[in-house]
């Protein structure tokens, strides 16, 4: 059986949608982080590549 | 028997689910131990400078933003099993978890993301031995030390502080891809001077830990023995800081600076182990410069790489 739904407090709303916004802030980090990393390790092997 | 009824009692107190959703991000910060973590930081800074080999300056950033992310999961899943312990002591009562900010479950899922985050991410961006080694030393913090030895021995921090002295060789594995003995010379630093770091903090805070029953050396033994294991670990402690310049990864500069912070911490030591009525002042002394005392240690290292400085041709390897 569920257990029922539990009301949130105005102050907890407040602080949940605060994580929130840091947490959609570290996710679009974590992105940047990985994107430039990726282009740092692949250097200059995407250019001198043997076509 | 009565005190496992208290701390059941306290365990059962901060699972209320009517407190879930309260942390604030602040309150997650603290969970990673930041002052612990910024140390943590410097001494792998220093071995990844000290580590032979070139390594991009972005992957070097990487390096250590994962090691941090690892010492920080580490901190909250400390705290997650400490909950209880915590929260009957003066030092660590007004943690997230033991004030109710943050429930058990929550700290747990948020140090085995932050944990398996860490290793993947420093195996693909330095290596799998490195990432290996960071794994072993959140395993080895929480399964060892924090699950085990700590409310079973007072040894628990001679042998958990083995955790703390893994970063620098981690940093150093992650630029160079193999264990050296040279990368063994800064975790020793770091596992000798665990000890009299420690229990000069838990001569100051004796009564506090006796409160939560944990087993730390001046409880268990008594302030006496404590002073004289304090003296005995500093004389392991002196002369294993010559190791780096012995094995090559430091310098003229390193070996005078680690004479002269030796002398000094050997000097505080010998002050707590006469002991007298000012102990907890000497106590406080020698916790506060055994700090001072590591930072500087690590920072002739990184100085002396930095500014290309002559360094010793090793003795041994």
């Amino acid at each position: 059986m569920d257990s029922p739904r539990r009301e949130l407090t105005p102050h907890q709303l407040k602080i949940r949608r605060r994580r929130s916004i840091v947490l959609a802030f570290i996710l679009a980090g974590i992105v940047i982080l990985f994107y430039i990393t990726t282009i740092v390790r692949l250097g200059g092997n995407v250019a001198d590549r043997v076509i | 028997m009565m005190h496992n009824a208290q701390l059941g009692a306290v365990r059962a107190s901060l699972t209320d689910e009517a407190l879930a959703g309260n942390g604030t991000a602040a309150d997650y910060l603290a969970l990673l131990k930041p002052r612990v973590m910024s140390l943590v930081v410097f001494t792998a800074l220093a071995g990844l400078i000290a580590a032979p080999g070139f390594i991009h300056p972005w992957l070097a950033c990487m390096n250590l933003f994962a090691i941090s992310l690892g010492a920080g999961a580490a901190g909250a899943l400390n705290m997650w099993y400490d909950a209880d312990i915590d929260a009957l002591m003066q030092r660590t009562s007004a943690r997230p978890l033991p004030q109710g900010r943050i429930l058990p479950r929550e700290a747990l899922g948020f140090g085995m993301t932050l944990a398996v985050a860490s290793v993947l991410l420093l195996g693909l961006v330095a290596n799998w031995l490195a990432a290996g080694l960071l794994a072993f030393t959140i395993i080895f913090y929480v399964g060892v030390y924090t699950m085990w030895l700590k409310r079973l021995t007072p040894q628990n921090i001679v042998i958990g502080g083995a955790a703390g002295a893994f970063p620098p060789m981690i940093a150093w594995t992650s630029v160079t891809g193999s264990l050296d003995l040279a990368s063994l010379s800064l975790f020793l630093v770091i596992f000798f001077w665990t000890p009299p770091h420690f229990w000069a903090l838990a001569l100051l805070r004796t009564d506090d830990y006796a409160r939560a029953r944990l087993p730390m050396l001046p409880v268990v033994s008594g302030p006496v023995e404590t002073r004289k294991q304090i003296l005995l670990y500093t004389l392991l402690l002196v002369p294993s800081s010559f190791a780096p310049a012995m094995l090559g990864i430091a310098g003229p500069l390193y070996a005078v600076a680690a004479a002269l912070l030796g002398a000094a911490f050997l000097w505080c030591a010998l002050s707590v182990h006469r002991g007298g009525r000012k102990l907890s002042h000497s106590a406080g002394r020698l916790f506060g410069f055994s700090i001072v005392y590591l930072f500087l240690l690590f920072a002739f290292i990184l100085a002396e790489h930095a500014l290309a400085l002559p360094l010793f041709q090793p003795l041994i390897g």
